[in-house]
Formats: C-alpha cells, sequence, structure tokens
C-alpha cells in the first residue's frame, strides 16, 4: 500500500480505525458540550478536548508496554489502588464526610476510578497464575472474591454505587470467563436477589429514594425524579431528527440538570435525535467489538481475560449510562464515557484502551512471528 | 475446602479452559448484543412512538403563561355614573423560585413596606404552597412612596417584582355595600372548583358578594397571556406573542346613584333598609340597607379587627337586610287588605266601630285607640285596627291572603341577587300544612294588621305599594340592559284601586298617621302607609338592649298620589312608630327624587347632629379600627 510506504513504521502500526473512533465519540462529545454550555467552548468543550488529547497520547504510548510488563505490574498496581482506597477511607473518616478523592496538590486523584481496570488487571493475572485443575475448586474462588470484595466495599461505603457497581460487574466478567462453575453466578444471582431487601435497609436515604424514583419516577417530577423525567423528556421530545445543534430547550433551559455531566446523552440526542443516538451507541458497539477481537485472538490466558475484562468495562460505563439517562436503571452517577464532561470516565476508558492497544499490538507482532 | 469442590474425574486441562472460554465469550458478547438491542429499541421508543408525548411536556417546561388579569368590568347606574370602577395601584408581588436569599429578602421588603406580622404569616404560608413560575403577593395599594423604594432597591432584591395593577374603588363607599357587594381573592375552595389559574394570580379578585358575585361572569372578562420562556430556574428567556385581555362588560344598574346615595346618608346610624321603585317600569332605585361595611376596605383585603367590628356590631352591618331582613309587615298590609275586602264585596261605606279593642273568641284585641265609627278610607288612613279585625273576619280568610300576596308580600323575585329570603304571607292552607290546624278567627285578626305569620322582606315593602300605585303587576328589576314584557295590569278593579290610593293619600294629607311627612313640595303629594311591627322573641337575636326591644318602624310609600310615578318601601329596624322613623326617611328620598336641593337642604342639619356625612363617619370609624387593630397588635407583642 502507498500510504503505509509513506507513513512511518510506528505510527502505521497503530490501530488506526480504533483510535479514529475513539477521535470521532469525542469530537462529537465535544459538540454537544459547545452546546451544553449555549454555544461557547468554555467552561468545558475547551478543557474536555484538552483532556482527552492529553489520555490518547498516554493511550497510544501505553500500546508499546509489553504484556509481560502488564503481567508483573498486574499485583502492584491492585496493591497501590487498594491502599489509596484505605487512605481515601481513613481522610474520611478523619474530616467527617464522604472522600471520593485523594488530594496531591496538583492533582486530585479518584482512586475508585483506577480500582475499574485493577481489578480487571489483578483477576486476570490471578487465573492466569491458577492451574487449569484448579478452576472448579473453592482455591479458585475465595482469593478472587476476596480480590473483589474488599475495594468493592471500601468504595461502596464511600458512597460510591454506581462505580462499585462497575469494579463488581468487571470483576465478575472476568471470573465468569476464566470458567467458574456456572452455578456459583446462578446460587450468587439468587443470593443477591434474596440479599436486596437487606441490602435496601441499609442504603442511604438519597440511594433509597433513588430506587423508589426509578421504580416510579412520575410520583415525584419536580422533586427526586426530576432528573428521570426531564432526561426522558429530553430525548422523547427529540424525535427522530432532533430538534436541531444548539436548539435543545431542556438543556439550554436548564430544564435536564447534569446536562453535561450523566445525562449529556439526553442532551445530545434532544439535538440530535434517534439518529444521533444511533451514532453513538453503534460507535461504542464498534469499540467494544474491537476490544472482544482483542480479547478472541489473544494467545494467552491473560490477555484474553484482560482484553474480555476491559471491553467488558467499556460496555458496562456506556451500558449502565444509557439505561439510566432512559429510565431503564436508577440513577447511580456513571458518565457516559468519553462524552460525559468529566476526567475520570476519560481516564479509565482510555487507560483500558491503552492496555487493549497494547494486547493488541503483540498479538499482531506475534502472528508476524510465527506466520 | 475441598469438599466443597466439585468433584470431577475429568482432569481440567487447557484446552477444556479454552473452550469454555470461547463459549463463555460468545454468551457474555451475546449478552452486550442484546443490551445494545434494549437500549436502541428503548431509545427508539422514547422518540418515536412518545416523541408527542414528550414534545408537548417539553414545551410545557419551556413556554410558560403568565396570565395577564382582565379589568373588571364597571357598574354604573342608569344614567352612566360610575357606581364600581378600577382604579390604578401599585403592588409588589414575588416569585419563590427566584429568590436567592429569601429571609433577608422578606427582611428588606418587611422595612420598605411596613409588613404586619399579619401579613408576614400569610406571605409565608402562600410561599410555601406556590409552585413554579406563580407569584406571591406581598402587597397591594400601596402608595407610591414604598413602591418607588421597593422599585430602586430591586437589584438587590431577586425575585421581587413591583407593579401597577388595578383595584376595585367604589366611589360611593358604605352608601353602595350590600347593593354591589364586594370582590376579593379567590378562595382555595373556589380555586379547587374550576382550577382557573387566573383565579390564583396575583391581585385578581372575583366577586364574593352581591351584583359582584352574581354578574362575575359579565365582569370578569376574559385574561389576556404573556407566552413567555422560561428556564428552570424562572428565569426569562424572551417573550412570545402576547394575547391581550379583554375588559369585562360594564354592567348598568337600574339604581339611580344620587337616590341611593341620599338615602344610605339619610338613614344616619340606624338600622334597617330602603327601597324605592319606579312605578312606570318596576326599575329598583334604590337598594339601600344600613348600616354597611364599606366595599372598598373588603377589596383592599379586610382585616381581621375591622371583621371582628363589623360581626359584633347589634345593627348586623353585615346583613343585607334588603333581601335577607324579614319583619312582621305592620300595619303597611292595610292598604292591601283593604283591596282584598273590596274585590270580595265588602263595601268601602260599612262602618266599624271602634271601641279601643275587639273580642275574638276569648281574647281580647286591642286598638291604638278607640277611633270611634270607621270606614275602610278612615280605618286605613288612622290605621284601626278593630275595622280589620273586624272585616277579616266576615270574609275569606284564604281569598284576602292570596290578594296580599299576589300584590307582593312573601313573594319571591327574579332579581340577581345571592339570596332572598322571601318571608311569609300565611294562608289556611299554609297553615295546615306547616302546622296542622285550621285557620282561626285570631289568624285573621293578626294576619290583617301585618303580625303573626307575616313577615315580609323590605323589597316587597317597595313593590307593593308600586303595585297598588301603578296598578299593574309590577316586577321590580335591577339590571338596566333586560328587555321586558310590559307588566300586565291588575286583577283589580280600578275603583277599588282608587279608593286604596285615596286613603294611603289621606294617610299622609289628611288626618292620618303620616301628616308629619307631608312632601315639602308644592303640588306634589305623597301616599304611604306606616306600620309598626312589634317585635317578637327578642332572645332570637340575642341582644337585649332597651334599643332592641323597640318595635320597628315601617313606611311604604308612593308619590304622586295624582299620578304616581316612585314607590318606596322603607324599615327602620326597633324605630319605634313608622309615622316617626320610617316615613320622615322616605318623605326626605321622595323629595330628593323631586327637588334634590331641597332635600339635601333637609339632611345637612340632620348630619351635623350626627357627627359628619356617612364617609366622614365611615373614614372615623376606620381610623377606630385601626387603632383598635394597633393595641391588640402592641398587647400580643408585649
Amino acid at each position: 500500500m502507498i500510504l503505509s510506504a509513506i507513513i512511518p513504521q510506528p505510527l502505521a502500526k497503530l490501530p488506526w480505525r480504533l483510535i479514529f473512533l475513539v477521535m470521532a465519540i469525542a469530537s462529537f462529545g465535544l459538540i454537544i458540550l459547545y452546546s451544553a454550555a449555549g454555544g461557547s467552548i468554555r467552561p468545558w468543550a475547551l478543557s474536555q478536548g484538552m483532556r482527552f488529547m492529553f489520555f490518547l497520547v498516554i493511550a497510544i504510548s501505553m500500546s508499546w508496554i509489553r504484556e509481560s510488563t502488564i503481567k508483573q505490574a498486574a499485583f502492584p498496581i491492585y496493591g497501590a489502588v487498594l491502599l489509596m482506597l484505605v487512605l481515601v477511607e481513613m481522610i474520611g473518616f478523619v474530616g467527617k464526610g464522604a472522600q471520593r478523592w485523594i488530594d496531591f496538590g496538583f492533582i486530585r486523584l479518584q482512586p475508585s476510578e483506577f480500582m475499574k481496570p485493577a481489578i480487571v488487571l489483578v483477576l486476570a493475572r490471578f487465573y492466569d497464575l491458577l492451574p487449569p485443575s484448579d478452576i472448579r475448586r473453592w482455591r479458585a474462588i475465595w482469593p478472587a472474591g476476596l480480590l473483589l470484595g474488599v475495594p468493592a466495599g471500601l468504595i461502596l461505603i464511600q458512597p460510591d454505587m454506581g462505580t462499585c457497581i462497575m469494579v463488581v460487574l468487571g470483576g465478575l466478567t472476568v471470573m465468569f470467563l476464566a470458567g467458574l462453575p456456572l452455578r456459583i453466578f446462578v446460587g450468587g444471582g439468587l443470593a443477591v436477589a434474596a440479599a436486596l431487601p437487606i441490602a435496601f435497609s441499609m442504603m442511604h436515604e438519597y440511594q433509597r429514594k433513588r430506587v423508589f424514583i426509578f421504580l416510579d419516577p412520575e410520583s415525584d417530577p419536580l422533586g427526586a425524579g426530576y432528573h428521570i423525567s426531564q432526561s426522558k423528556i429530553a430525548i422523547g421530545s427529540g424525535g427522530i431528527w432532533g430538534k436541531g445543534y444548539l436548539n435543545g430547550s431542556q438543556s439550554h433551559l436548564d430544564y435536564l440538570p447534569e446536562g453535561h455531566t450523566d445525562f449529556v446523552f439526553a442532551t445530545m440526542a434532544e439535538e440530535w435525535g434517534l439518529v444521533g443516538g444511533l451514532l453513538i451507541i453503534l460507535s461504542f458497539a464498534m469499540v467494544i467489538r474491537w476490544g472482544m477481537m482483542v480479547s478472541y485472538r489473544a494467545k494467552t490466558r491473560f490477555a484474553q481475560l484482560t482484553a474480555a475484562g476491559l471491553s467488558a468495562t467499556i460496555f458496562y460505563y456506556v451500558a449502565i449510562n444509557l439505561m439510566m439517562v432512559m429510565g431503564l436503571a436508577p440513577v447511580v452517577g456513571i458518565p457516559l464515557p468519553l462524552v460525559s464532561f468529566g476526567g475520570s470516565a476519560v481516564m479509565t476508558v482510555m487507560l483500558c484502551l491503552g492496555i487493549l492497544m497494547a494486547l493488541e499490538r503483540q498479538q499482531r507482532t506475534s502472528s508476524r512471528l510465527e506466520g | 475446602m475441598e469438599a466443597w469442590a466439585v468433584k470431577l474425574n475429568t482432569r481440567i486441562t487447557g484446552a477444556l479452559q479454552s473452550i469454555s472460554f470461547s463459549r463463555r465469550m460468545l454468551f457474555v458478547g451475546g449478552g452486550q448484543i442484546a443490551v445494545g438491542g434494549v437500549l436502541i429499541g428503548r431509545l427508539g421508543f422514547l422518540s418515536i412512538a412518545e416523541n408527542e408525548h414528550y414534545q408537548l411536556l417539553s414545551e410545557s417546561n419551556r413556554v410558560q403563561l403568565i396570565v395577564v388579569p382582565p379589568r373588571r368590568g364597571w357598574i354604573i347606574d342608569r344614567t352612566g355614573k360610575p357606581i364600581a370602577i378600577n382604579r390604578s395601584d401599585f403592588r409588589v408581588d414575588v416569585i419563590p423560585e427566584q429568590m436567592t436569599d429569601r429571609a433577608a429578602t422578606m427582611a428588606t421588603l418587611t422595612e420598605l413596606l411596613a409588613l404586619t406580622p399579619d401579613e408576614i404569616d400569610r406571605i409565608d404560608r402562600e410561599m410555601k404552597t406556590s409552585k413554579g413560575y406563580q407569584p406571591v403577593q406581598i402587597a397591594e395599594s400601596i402608595p407610591y412612596e414604598r413602591y418607588a423604594a421597593v422599585t430602586v432597591r430591586l437589584p438587590e432584591l431577586p425575585g421581587v417584582q413591583p407593579q401597577r395593577g388595578f383595584s376595585r374603588f367604589y366611589p360611593d363607599g358604605a352608601a353602595v355595600g350590600h347593593l354591589v357587594g364586594y370582590v376579593g381573592t379567590a378562595s382555595a375552595k373556589e380555586y379547587e372548583k374550576d382550577k382557573n389559574p387566573l383565579l390564583i394570580t396575583p391581585g385578581f379578585k372575583i366577586g364574593k358578594e352581591g351584583i359582584e358575585k352574581i354578574l362575575e361572569t359579565s365582569l370578569r372578562g376574559t385574561p389576556g397571556g404573556q407566552r413567555v420562556e422560561l428556564t428552570a430556574r424562572g428565569k426569562l428567556v424572551r417573550e412570545l406573542t402576547p394575547k391581550p385581555d379583554r375588559s369585562g362588560q360594564t354592567v348598568q344598574l337600574t339604581i339611580d346613584k344620587g337616590l341611593q346615595v341620599y338615602a344610605a346618608r339619610r338613614m344616619g346610624d340606624q338600622s334597617g333598609a330602603l327601597v324605592a321603585v319606579d312605578v312606570v317600569t318596576g326599575d329598583i332605585l334604590a337598594f339601600v340597607s344600613m348600616p354597611s361595611y364599606d366595599p372598598n376596605s373588603f377589596s383592599d383585603g379586610i382585616g381581621r379587627t375591622e371583621w371582628g367590628m363589623l360581626s359584633k356590631d347589634d345593627h348586623i352591618p353585615l346583613l343585607n337586610k334588603v333581601t335577607l331582613g324579614l319583619y312582621p309587615s305592620g300595619s303597611t298590609i292595610k292598604p292591601a287588605m283593604a283591596l282584598a275586602f273590596l274585590k270580595q264585596g265588602i263595601d268601602p261605606k260599612r262602618r266599624v266601630h271602634c271601641a279601643g279593642g275587639y273580642q275574638i273568641g276569648n281574647r281580647y284585641f286591642r286598638c291604638d285607640a278607640a277611633h270611634g265609627s270607621m270606614d275602610m278610607h278612615s280605618a286605613v288612613e288612622r290605621s284601626c285596627n278593630t275595622y280589620f279585625w273586624a272585616t277579616g273576619l266576615i270574609t275569606d280568610p284564604a281569598k284576602t291572603t292570596e290578594m296580599v300576596h299576589y300584590l307582593g308580600y312573601g313573594q319571591k323575585f327574579d332579581l340577581p341577587i345571592s339570596s332572598q329570603r322571601y318571608g311569609t304571607m300565611p294562608n289556611p292552607e299554609w297553615l295546615k300544612k306547616k302546622y296542622d290546624r285550621e285557620w282561626q278567627g285570631y289568624d285573621s285578626a293578626n294576619t290583617s294588621i301585618g303580625q303573626g305569620y307575616v313577615l315580609v322582606n323590605p323589597m316587597q315593602l317597595a313593590v307593593m305599594p308600586a303595585r297598588l300605585a301603578s296598578g299593574k303587576l309590577l316586577q321590580p328589576r335591577l339590571l338596566m340592559g333586560e328587555r321586558r314584557q310590559p307588566p300586565p295590569n291588575l286583577d283589580a278593579d280600578p275603583a277599588h284601586l282608587e279608593i286604596v290610593r285615596n286613603a294611603m293619600a289621606a294617610v299622609v294629607n289628611g288626618h292620618g298617621t303620616g301628616v308629619g311627612s307631608k312632601l315639602p313640595l308644592d303640588g306634589i303629594q305623597m301616599a304611604g302607609k306606616t306600620g309598626t311591627a312589634q317585635v317578637f322573641r327578642l332572645g332570637l337575636r340575642g341582644h337585649q338592649s332597651n334599643w332592641a326591644l323597640r318595635d320597628h318602624a315601617l313606611f311604604v310609600a308612593f308619590a304622586p298620589t295624582d299620578k304616581p310615578r316612585y314607590a318606596m318601601g322603607c324599615i327602620i329596624e326597633h324605630g319605634g312608630f313608622g309615622a316617626s322613623a320610617a316615613a320622615p326617611i322616605v318623605r326626605d328620598c321622595m323629595t330628593y327624587l323631586f327637588d334634590q336641593q331641597k332635600a339635601m337642604d333637609m339632611l345637612g342639619p340632620l348630619e351635623q347632629q350626627w357627627g359628619g356625612t356617612l364617609a366622614e363617619r365611615t373614614a372615623r370609624r376606620a381610623a377606630a379600627i385601626e387603632a383598635a387593630a394597633k393595641a391588640t397588635l402592641g398587647r400580643s407583642q408585649a
């Protein structure tokens, strides 16, 4: 190919289709944020764009990391993130209030965000180390349960329900793919169903309210059901083609709360309609499919599990957010990655993609060597 | 621990694990696709199937209709003089949603507008229940200086809206109180009934009583709307095409404002009612119930103290005595009785000797005096009860009472008045039904002098002489616009009517009971009949002063005697003799209709004696009320 001839080797080897896809989603996100700010690149679009570029560069650089390095780093990374979680908890305890951040002065870190890829890495590593014959034994379960349960518990008491759900789902996906007996999941599912009332009784008042509102958003359309009601109005009123760019009354007149963060999809759907919504959903589907293919083609168990787990993490991000804004799930505070304003989600997704790109590069190089 | 593990003979190898991984990947991928399908389905459902529904909701979010209340229609008198108009005033509202610091804003407003704790309490309550862009009234009818003070500090008072509005104004105040009623803010119950957002618009008033209430639909008009695009926080984005409001219709009454006010003033501090009727058309020229409240103070929102004082007053200023006050007719019934006797063939020349009383059964009925030999003319003229007792016994009570009822007593009239009590004109059939007993001689006796079961309202007191004077079955009317049939002639012999009218003329101009009330006019004479009603069952109304023990004074009249033009009925509660309390008032009101200057001249000295005109006295009372309110407030704060 002529193109590959002029483009330098290292660049040509990048998964350009994915990068373009991700850049397209992020650009669309910036366009939406521009509108959400009332037709201005401030305060959101500009800083979000810079953030995205920054993490994109990091993700691309990460693609040169070797699988063995990632493998070796899995436990230390997990340990460090867990330590930070405990630290946050202690600071929160001292400061007498919910605490999710560690402030390093120049940057504020939300360790629970790092836990999303970290849990995938550490569990993939764990099952990689576990002899195949042990997969149906008790020792295949309890360490994984501990690895998952401790951070999940720490995040839950922060309290950050959304992140906790994401971490647990990501971890469970890895455990499921690792081949744990099916009945653990079936039984676990039943146990969760049975434990729901207990969990409900332990929830914070605002969390409980969210569940109620989810079950019946119209019961209090001006109060706590406001988010879901207004989001559905925004999406529904957009119709097939939308109200036109910069013409969304729900977002521009502030009826839609969090129109630039968690509910950015509603802001978009109001102006771009069903067409815009399909565009976003399908783009993400392609990203996730790409990640799943990386997993499918992976040669090593670690790469398989890691790639699938990270792809699933991105999937859960998108799915839970969309279900939330369309009234199919309670409001749990999960942003739409690459589109919503905010650094955490971009960072997490780009870290996931960086690792995925690294794994993918190794597949290509190793296959070339073999071929 | 190991016991828990699944007992599998086959060892799980890497190859097996790889197959398992592929299968589970397929499952996970399938799950993801399924979720994606659900998401797309949901998106399609919301934006296609539910699109219309949500578009509507979005639109109702975006666009708010600010109701612009219409100006209320005027109420004018028969010549076009204003009875109820709208006065431009200043008001201050707030939109609670737009307020940033409620406590601070309210503190500033309290200081600027001198709000009382009563008002602050009300505002707090309304703010709690107000929704969306719904403004809450802080104060209305405020003086310009205070309005200006709020306006200049507006930048530091977000959510506060100083506005110019209109308030109802009754130039004649208390004189028209019971006629027009008053306006007020719609109650929660009234809003619940028709859910009209106009009703909860600050400053909007609806008719609460009298004409204002009955003709509400004509007077209200159509509200305009300012359609505005608002943000969720209530900030105005832009104004869309407004819909202009349409003022309410002007309502013209048959009332002669001059006479109405004159009669109200002439009654002084007495408790009573006066109705004047045009004998040709049935037009009600005056509709006075005194004492009255000042409808202006209701329209501004009446204070608790004022309400308390009004409701405790033994002259019951809150009662519309014209249609709700019921009184024994007393001797005012006698002209109607005379006509009934004539119709039954009683010879007007037939004489009855009055020795000062009359024996019926085992009871002796006492007349006011020993009148001697009486015929019909002199019996009406001098109000001899004996004549009517004796004649009542030789006539058919059913026919007699029917004639009196036919002339108006006990009748209900079709008037735009919220409630009428039309009293009782008893008859044998009614008595049988109500008390299950036969009509006795003493029933005839009591009825023939307007006592016993006879109860009439002041409207009937005016209609009866009007019908006698015109010989027509007049119906009173209050609204000018109504077209109606000319009234039919009374079912009575004109010669008989002439006899009755002559007797009534003699009451005032001959040797009768009302000679003290001759019209002070050349060539115009008044005919009338006095009445004095015993006050039965004193305990009923709950006041036991000497004043309350006195008889009611009544007077019915028409003038001029030769060519009747006007008829009046008047009752002064506990006024004593009809001739002394009620007749002079009717005389002066009648005089007013023919010679206003003369009537005013007669009023002047009287009002001086009473301590000022009605307006002055009302103002003084208002000041007293305010002082009393302050005193109560001071006590409660201390």
